[in-house]
């Protein structure tokens, strides 16, 4: 599956480029110790927004649940159809969610609560976002 | 006259706010609906504009009111199904000019302002009080309660319209594109990843399938039913258009969207629109209709900590949703006669019930609850509207229902296993809402 590309604005910038970097990055308060995602402005974090920081994560979780989509709105994933898109827990935070396709693993054939570790994967544009696959 | 969007301290969204000071003092004694439609055929007097004048005149002539004594208008000026005017395609000038137009001349077709509104019912000369309230009619009906109990209207109009054009929204334009910002790439809802408008919804079920044991078969008698219930309902979609009743083997052989969501648990979107007068207790003894009284308006506001809302975080606010809603109205759940909460994914339904404890319900239990009798001729009725499920994408038919109930004109939808008195309506979503407890006495 090839997802449309994706153009890195200033939100997004870092989430991104870690991504090309084979990193996976997410917003965390340095004051609290919490972690966000997905992004959003640092002043809706913590009060002036200096203790936002972004900070790489283990690229562990496990599959909080999953459907498998028969119906896209979106018109370049719709020769995959039907495909799974699970949500996955970050190791870290159960509460940090991430969207995946589970590639490699066919549709409606997802062990929920399985391990998983991040990929990344190549958009149409080249641009890479994390992606999931089951943990061997 | 300047609309404003209903100020957030008109709602009451927080727990230990106590009784409404209201309480018993708001009463609906008319409603009005327009006729309606699967989509807009392009002519003025289908148009979501020509509805809503038709639904505001006949809510006003149920209730016995002399039009020059309504003195409030709260409505909701988005009218959108999903579909949005197309941008390369004029707006046809031979509708716009069928009425009063505004400066907008999307104004009565692809959505509504109070100038509009005004401006087409002449003979609504009094009215000093107008405001917006966003998305929903349980949203309206939350802002015009609290407005009339603050005495800002006496007789105040509560109107919501649809409208439905051609084609599928959310398949055109961002969705259609090479690339896509990066901030929409991993927002929540819409994504990269390409779920469809249930997917959340979906996924919660899901969820609530692992976790209690369940399965989707599991909800056929409630699609059952809702269509059913629908069917009784004269002013809805489906028994204006489409009579058919939906068996068990209908609904588990249709088409999924994203499994375990199938079409027949999305509603399906409509041209329609609905209005409602509110008053005062005191004045509404004087109108032509049996006053329903309003003990309480409870909203949610839920925000999820990640992408989408997990089951986890949707049944800790729909408890919460329902202690607001009973501590407001000073009841219990054992004081409600029937429910009527939202259902436009029928997979929101459990959830709402499920937080409301309705006849004992814990979470976990609503789907077996499903398998018992939950008609309206027995003692334990779920969604006697038949909601959004059973008449079409309106979000408005649960508070008509309980509306009519009470007041005893619900027709061949009477309820025959309780005696209608008290009741609550409202959503749309577990996670942001608004909700409404009516009554058949003001105590």
């Amino acid at each position: 599956m090839v997802k449309q590309g994706v153009v890195p604005d200033d939100l997004t910038r870092p989430f991104f480029e870690a991504a090309n970097e084979g990193r996976l990055v997410v917003q965390s308060c340095t004051n609290s110790d919490r972690l966000y995602f997905p992004p959003r402005p640092a002043s809706e974090i913590c009060g002036e927004g200096e203790s936002v920081v972004w900070k790489e994560v283990s690229g562990r979780g496990t599959i909080y649940n999953y459907c498998v989509v028969y119906d896209c709105p979106v018109a370049s994933l719709k020769e995959d159809l039907p495909f799974n898109l699970a949500v996955i827990m970050l190791e870290e935070d159960p509460g940090i969610l991430m969207y995946s396709h589970l590639p490699g693993t066919a549709p409606d054939e997802v062990p929920v609560g399985a391990a998983v570790r991040v990929i990344f994967e190549e958009t149409a544009n080249g641009q890479k976002v994390p992606e999931w696959v089951l943990v061997e | 006259m300047t609309t404003q969007m209903a100020p957030e301290s008109m709602y009451r969204s927080t727990e230990g706010l106590g009784v409404w000071e209201h309480r018993g003092k708001v009463a609906s004694v008319g409603i009005g609906h327009s006729p309606t439609a699967r989509r807009w055929d392009g002519r003025a007097e289908t148009s979501v504009g020509a509805l809503s004048i038709g639904a505001l005149r006949t809510a006003i002539a149920d209730a016995g009111v002399p039009p020059d004594q309504v003195d409030g208008l709260v409505l909701v000026p988005v009218t959108t199904t999903g579909a949005h005017w197309p941008e390369d395609q004029p707006v046809p000038m031979d509708v716009v000019n069928a009425f009063n137009p505004t400066d907008d001349p999307l104004d009565g077709v692809g959505q509504l302002s109070a100038e509009w509104i005004l401006k087409n019912m002449p003979e609504l000369t009094n009215v000093k009080f107008t405001m917006y309230a966003p998305g929903c009619m349980s949203a309206a009906i939350v802002v015009a309660a609290q407005a009339v109990g603050d005495g800002l209207a006496t007789n105040c109009l509560v109107l919501k319209g649809w409208h439905n054009l051609e084609g599928r929204y959310n398949h055109g334009g961002i969705s259609a594109a090479s690339e896509v910002p990066g901030s929409f790439a991993i927002s929540p809802g819409r994504t990269l990843w390409g779920a469809p408008g249930c997917y959340g919804t979906a996924l919660q079920f899901a969820q609530y399938c692992t976790k209690y044991g369940k399965h989707h078969d599991m909800m056929a008698p409630f699609m059952q039913n809702s269509r059913r219930n629908g069917l009784l309902f004269p002013e809805g979609y489906w028994a204006q258009h489409r009579p058919e009743q939906l068996t068990p083997e209908d609904y588990l052989s249709s088409r999924w969207i994203a499994k375990p969501a199938n079409l027949f648990d999305n509603d399906i979107p409509i041209m329609v629109a609905a209005a409602y007068l509110f008053t005062t207790a005191d004045r509404a003894q004087d109108m032509a209709q049996k006053p329903v009284y309003i003990l309480n308006h409870a909203s949610s506001r839920g925000v999820a900590r990640s992408i989408t809302p997990t089951l986890e975080e949707v049944e800790v606010e729909t408890a919460s949703t329902g202690r607001k809603i009973y501590e407001g109205a000073g009841i219990t759940a054992d004081d409600l006669s029937f429910e009527n909460m939202y259902d436009g994914f029928a997979q929101f339904h459990q959830f709402h019930i499920e937080g409301l404890r309705y006849r004992g319900m814990q979470p976990g239990d609503a789907l077996d609850f499903y398998q018992t009798d939950i008609s309206i001729e027995g003692p334990n009725p779920i969604l006697s509207s038949g909601g959004n499920i059973g008449s079409g994408r309106s979000r408005f038919w649960m508070h008509t229902d309980c509306m009519q109930q009470i007041q005893g004109r619900a027709g061949a939808r009477a309820l025959t296993g309780v005696k209608p008195e008290i009741a609550v309506s409202g959503g749309p979503m577990p996670f942001g809402g608004n909700f409404t407890v009516w009554s058949a006495t003001p105590d």
